[in-house]
């Protein structure tokens, strides 16, 4: 057992080399790094955000306002299409729960009411392979002239899955307009979005970048009644209450957009001229100019109002018709706020709300202290391991320390190449793995100085001592690799980091602590040839 | 040049005479900690709760905790606990989980901005959803559970069914007892405290496994050796490393404790109190189960015994 063939001799220096190379970068600076030779390597380990700062997000899209969203949609089709001439009556047309629900008046026309009604199902693309065509909805002839429109089931799945990977679009558009940070965003499940933002100094901006549905409309003000009115009866069919973001007063509008963000081409800030005050100057592509044009053009000296998500931020008179295709919206903005919208208007609307239903973030300052406080640790944690390996073992205790300090380098340098995330949980993973990698080695010693009690000559109590302690060392070592292999797939975050440096660990623990550190012995016996063990 | 040695060269200690009282104590620790675990409980951060951490640092200063207290009880947010976190200037706001609505926290967490104001960095953030709590605390169980289920299949290949059974209830009575310490000192207890105790479920199997392995060797060596006299040998010639990598790991463990940060305090107390823990069990437990277990035929066993008496 001590003796080693050239080519493993070879090989071992090899790897411990290589753990060193792939460590080193993580002590320099990235601009020392970019001057070194290419063939070194300059990759640092990745930190996570508890030691960077930074955002994790994750969003769910909200499935009951999309639904809703929805079926105000349908709700508007489906007037338009009975009120098609010929026209067939109808009453209580609306949203019932889970429903939509319409009463057709007049018995003679059900049978037409019912060919219009199931246009209105919106079928889905199924893809090429055929199949059942999957329609969005589903239409119940309930009797008595009552129909009633509910989600199919694998429509709302499709049609949410759908809303997802919009929402990523659009959230990766936005955070390229800003350009701040290079945040990944993923798909988690069927309608998550993880935004995870290392680096991230200001999560706030981050989320109301992400976060907003930035659902630009246009509405013309109903002046049939007072927003009061309206409030104490009810609105008239068509029209709804929506308040002032600024004022937070009650505007009557109609229910129709006359336009909406979709049909803008550009979005920018500028600063208005008399006030100084920053303004959001917004342009149309064609169809919205000419439609934007016409609109104006039948309103003049009336008001209209500009709504984002369901607020009010404007409601000017139209002086004249606006036929460049131009506009602008003021309302007391800061600069950031400005700039925000204009991103979020470029960017466009999310296709659904999301909600944000787990948030950590963490501030530059406390990631930077829990580096500091991580790294004190370890080397505090490392020195006394060594010491009391030295006191302990003596001249193997040193050997099983330089086996220790090779396996913490080979452990970094597998973190840094595998890219692996180091967190703060991570870093308790390596100060857990030093204690427990000379656990190995402690075996293999107690057991060497059993076989010399038990009279064995020095080569071969070595020998039995690595040979005997080998089984042990491996059974110990699963065990404890089944539980890390555990962590890091139901784990997220920070755990995960703690069960990736566990796992790690274990595998440069069994390469150091036995073949190194057994290496390193063979190496000095050889050199020394003494006759009892100094152990 | 003498080395440090924490445990005599030879020892020869009956620790199989004290599972007279061993078992009951164990017995009676895991009884309490189980007693804790349903009538005080745990207390469950707000990854398995849901709600809002917040920590904040203020610029200039020690924080006034009680002017915090104040300003946020004027919220009406619930239940808010606020403390200090590591030093006079670091505090911890946790706030419960705001009503059925995911948005309202975020409502929440935009006027404590506003309310505590400058003068304030706000160190950490974190809210977890109702949603995304009951599915981590779904996780954390399944976790716990599969660990022990597959390496109880994993002893279970390695060794005879004794081992596995005695190595599982050893596993338990740790974790059992570590909860019965979150419960008892009202530790927090987060997804991290499924690490430490995943990571105490791993030092506490690696412990027992080590002197199961010696056990094994030790059955084929003595053949005729009663089963009582074996485990003790096992254990005194596995002694001094059991204390060794003890002590080490604990060394480790004692030095993030001490510098590590406050964050991960709560996390690097329970592993060391699962070393502790995993290393009395070890001891204690673990062999002298393997006897309750009926290791070894009893018949065979009850022969030699005789035959000791007869010499005796």
């Amino acid at each position: 057992m001590l003796y080693f063939a050239r080519w493993k001799i070879t090989l071992i220096l090899l790897v411990v080399l290589a753990g060193v190379l792939a460590t080193l970068p993580n002590f320099f600076s990235q601009s020392t790094l970019e001057a070194w030779p290419d063939f070194l390597p300059k990759r640092q380990v990745v930190l996570g955000l508890d030691l960077q700062g930074g955002a994790y997000l994750l969003y769910e899209v909200d499935s009951e306002d999309y639904k809703e969203k929805q079926f105000r949609q349908l709700v508007g089709n489906v007037r338009q299409a009975l009120r098609e001439s010929p026209r067939i009556g109808y009453a209580g047309l609306g949203i019932q729960g889970e429903s939509v629900q319409v009463r057709i008046r007049d018995a003679a026309k059900i049978e037409e009411a019912e060919r219009r009604l199931s246009q209105q199902l919106n079928p889905l693309n199924q893809g090429v392979f055929g199949g059942q065509p999957v329609n969005e909805f589903e239409l119940e002839n309930e009797g008595d002239g009552l129909f009633r429109f509910s989600f199919t089931e694998e429509g709302l799945q499709q049609r949410l899955s759908k809303v997802v990977e919009q929402s990523i679009e659009v959230i990766r558009r936005r955070v390229d307009e800003l350009g701040t940070t290079e945040p990944s965003i993923q798909r988690e499940g069927t309608d998550r979005i993880l935004v995870e933002a290392p680096g991230e100094s200001d999560p706030q901006r981050l989320k109301d970048i992400v976060g907003q549905t930035a659902q630009l409309t246009f509405h013309l003000v109903d002046d049939s009644m007072s927003p009061a009115q309206a409030l104490q009866s009810r609105p008239p069919a068509g029209s709804m209450v929506v308040y002032g973001v600024e004022d937070e007063l009650p505007y009557l509008l109609e229910e129709n957009p006359l336009l909406t963000g979709e049909e803008l081409q550009d979005a920018q800030v500028a600063f208005d001229q008399r006030t100084n005050e920053p303004v959001v100057n917004f342009r149309f592509n064609t169809a919205g100019a000419r439609k934007f044009a016409d609109v104006t053009r039948q309103n003049v000296n009336r008001p209209f109002a500009i709504v984002l998500d369901n607020e009010v931020i404007s409601a000017p008179v139209i002086r004249e018709p606006i036929t460049g295709g131009s506009g602008q919206i003021s309302g007391s903005f800061t600069v950031d706020g400005a700039n925000d919208l204009a991103v979020l208007l470029r960017a466009g609307a999310l296709p659904a709300k999301l909600d944000v239903i787990e948030e950590r973030s963490v501030g530059p300052g406390l990631g930077k202290d829990s580096i500091e406080s991580g790294k004190m640790a370890s080397y505090i944690g490392m020195a006394a391991v060594v010491v009391f390996m030295f006191i302990t073992y003596g001249l193997f205790g040193a050997f099983a320390n330089v086996a220790l300090f090779a396996n913490v380098v080979l452990l970094f340098g597998v973190l840094t190449t595998l890219q692996a995330t180091l967190t703060l949980p991570g870093i308790a993973g390596i100060v857990l793995t030093v204690g427990m990698a000379v656990d190995a080695n402690v075996l293999i010693f107690e057991r060497i100085r059993e076989e010399m009690r038990a009279g064995r000559s020095a080569v071969s109590a070595i020998d039995a001592g690595y040979q005997r302690a080998m089984g042990t060392i491996l059974d110990a070592n699963i065990t404890t690799l089944v539980a890390a292999l555990i962590l890091f797939f139901i784990g997220s975050g920070p755990v995960k980091g703690f069960a990736v440096t566990l796992m790690v660990g274990i595998f440069t623990t069994v390469f150091s602590a036995v073949t190194f550190s057994r290496f390193l012995i063979a190496m000095w016996y050889r050199r020394k040839r003494p006759a009892k063990l100094p152990i | 040049m003498k080395y440090l040695r924490l445990v005599p060269e030879k020892t020869n200690l009956r620790f199989m005479r004290w599972r007279k009282i061993s078992y009951p104590v164990s017995a009676l620790i895991a009884l309490a900690s189980i007693l804790m675990f349903f009538t005080v409980g745990l207390n469950y951060g707000i990854d398995f709760k849901g709600g809002t951490l917040i920590e904040i640092k203020t610029l200039e200063g020690p924080a006034d905790i009680g002017d915090i207290r104040s300003k946020l009880s004027g919220m009406d947010l619930g239940d808010v606990q606020v403390q200090e976190f590591g030093s006079p200037s670091e505090v911890l706001i946790r706030i419960e989980h705001q009503g059925d609505e995911e948005t309202s926290q975020q409502e929440v967490l935009s006027g404590i901005q506003q309310t505590l104001g400058s003068g304030v960095e706000f160190r950490r953030t974190e809210i977890v959803g109702p949603r995304v709590s009951g599915e981590l605390a779904r996780a954390g169980t399944m976790a716990i559970v599969g660990a022990l289920v597959v390496i109880l299949i994993y002893i279970w290949i390695r060794f005879e069914w004794h081992f596995a059974v005695g190595a599982i209830i050893t596993t338990l009575n740790d974790i059992i007892v570590t909860i019965g310490l979150f419960s008892l000192l009202h530790l927090d207890f987060t997804l991290s405290s499924i690490a430490a105790v995943l990571t105490i479920l791993g030092y506490s199997l690696n412990d027992t496994v080590v002197v199961y392995d010696r056990v094994r060797e030790n059955l084929r060596r003595y053949k005729k050796m009663p089963l009582e006299d074996l485990l003790d040998r096992s254990i005194n010639e596995t002694l001094s490393r059991t204390v060794n990598t003890s002590v080490t790991t604990l060394l480790a463990l004692f030095a993030l404790y001490a510098f590590g940060g406050e964050v991960i305090q709560s996390f690097v107390l329970a592993m060391i109190f699962g070393v502790v823990i995993g290393t009395y069990s070890t001891v204690f437990l673990s062999s002298p189960l393997l006897i309750l277990l009926n290791l070894r035929p009893s018949a065979f066993n009850k022969e030699e015994e005789e035959k000791k008496a007869v010499k005796a």
